[in-house]
């Protein structure tokens, strides 16, 4: 096997010199190219905007895909890696807002179930956040006239009225 | 007051043929910056009382600020991060609880640039050359011709011898509206998905408001 080796070692060192590699004569046009992925990156940002106003006024949604240091022409290499960038974002957001909504749904199915049954959700509570709407209205499930119905399996459904005022009622003018 | 007149600036053919719809649109004004009548102000509140948190949300899919969000993410810049102008205002009104009023050119742009979503930038007409346009910077530029080193292939605003602005609205110092400005040069970069009529009035607001106190 050595010598195998050794005469192949010596075959190629005798041999002609290698050519020079071969540098294409005309440039290729990148503009097609250029023009698919800025289209691309439109119709991107085009999702992700209608996701960031779908998701609203969700919180913990990340929308954000780095900045290339602009504003100039991005290379070929950048649009491609934006396009990607922007692509996966898209998707998570997508991905995670569709998880968000079927949670959502389940709490909204379980605020009816609350309503026909409370006494089979007894204390659970549900805030408009837990449904993905703005707002502190939360929906809780109590025992009817305290301690009594507590001990008598009397339940009922409170309704929160809202948001506490930003001043109260006896405050100074 | 007529109408002033509006003049194209030139785009560099790199810039052009990379963005079909691009362009800058100039008028010059005579008339400089100061303390904003009180008909400014009163229209700054009232722009300011439109402004609610679903407006602002649901800013990013108006044609407009869209079209200009979508330029944003096109020349590497994070419209999420780095705001585009009409984003930028309507998130400062919330976060302050109002557009309080600076001076009489900023107020005119705030003005124009919320009602149209068109941006506009000033430059003294006295210290800018007369053609002005767009392109991108070449090796070992400033901004303004002595302000900050800027890197290469970075879209400006130009004249024939200065960068003059960056595209995403800086305003070189040497170039900018001073208190000395008797003449401006107005100009708003108009994008694809921009229609000139919006640039038109984003102009012609800025103009308006500065020279008869809107």
């Amino acid at each position: 096997m050595p010598d195998v080796l050794d005469q192949r070692r010596g075959a190629l060192g005798q041999g002609p010199p290698a050519a020079p590699p071969l540098v294409p004569r005309t440039r290729p046009d990148e503009r097609p190219a250029r023009r698919t992925l800025l289209d691309q990156i439109e119709r991107l940002e085009t999702e992700f905007s209608s996701l960031f106003v779908s998701a609203w006024p969700r919180k913990g949604l990340a929308f954000s895909v780095t900045s290339r240091g602009g504003p100039r022409v991005l290379a070929l290499a950048e649009l491609e890696q934006l396009r990607d960038d922007l692509s996966r974002e898209v998707d998570d957001a997508r991905r995670t807002l569709s998880d968000r909504t079927w949670v959502e749904e389940q709490h909204r199915c379980r605020i009816e179930d609350m309503l026909l049954e409370p006494e089979k959700h007894k204390w659970v509570r549900v805030s408009n956040e837990d449904i993905g709407e703005p707002g502190c209205k939360h929906w809780h499930v109590r025992p009817r006239l305290g301690v009594l119905g507590l001990f008598m399996n009397w339940w009922r459904i409170r309704i929160s009225s809202g948001c506490p005022l930003a001043m109260g009622w006896g405050a100074s003018p | 007051m007529s109408d002033p007149d509006l003049e194209r600036g030139w785009i560099d053919n790199e810039l052009g043929e990379e963005f079909p719809g691009l362009g800058l649109w100039l008028t010059r004004v005579e008339g400089g910056s100061g303390r904003s009548p009180e008909l400014v102000r009163r229209r700054l509140r009232q722009l300011s009382n439109r402004i609610t948190g679903g407006h602002v949300i649901h800013m990013r899919q108006d044609p407009v600020p869209w079209a200009y969000r979508v330029f944003w993410r096109q020349i590497g810049i994070d419209p999420d991060t780095d705001r585009t102008p009409v984003e930028q205002i309507a998130l400062d009104r919330l976060r302050d609880g109002g557009l309080p009023s600076r001076n009489l050119l900023d107020d005119a742009i705030t003005i124009a640039t919320f009602e149209t979503g068109v941006p506009v930038l000033a430059l003294d007409a006295d210290l800018v050359g007369k053609a002005v346009g767009l392109r991108t910077t070449g090796k070992k530029e400033l901004l303004g011709g002595s302000g900050r080193r800027l890197s290469t292939g970075q879209i400006v605003v130009a004249d024939e011898d200065h960068t003059l602005a960056l595209l995403s609205g800086e305003v070189a110092v040497e170039r900018g509206v001073t208190k000395s400005t008797r003449r401006m040069v107005l100009g708003a970069v108009q994008v694809k998905g921009v229609p000139l009529i919006s640039v038109e009035e984003a102009l012609w607001t800025v103009a308006d408001t500065v020279t008869v106190g809107g």
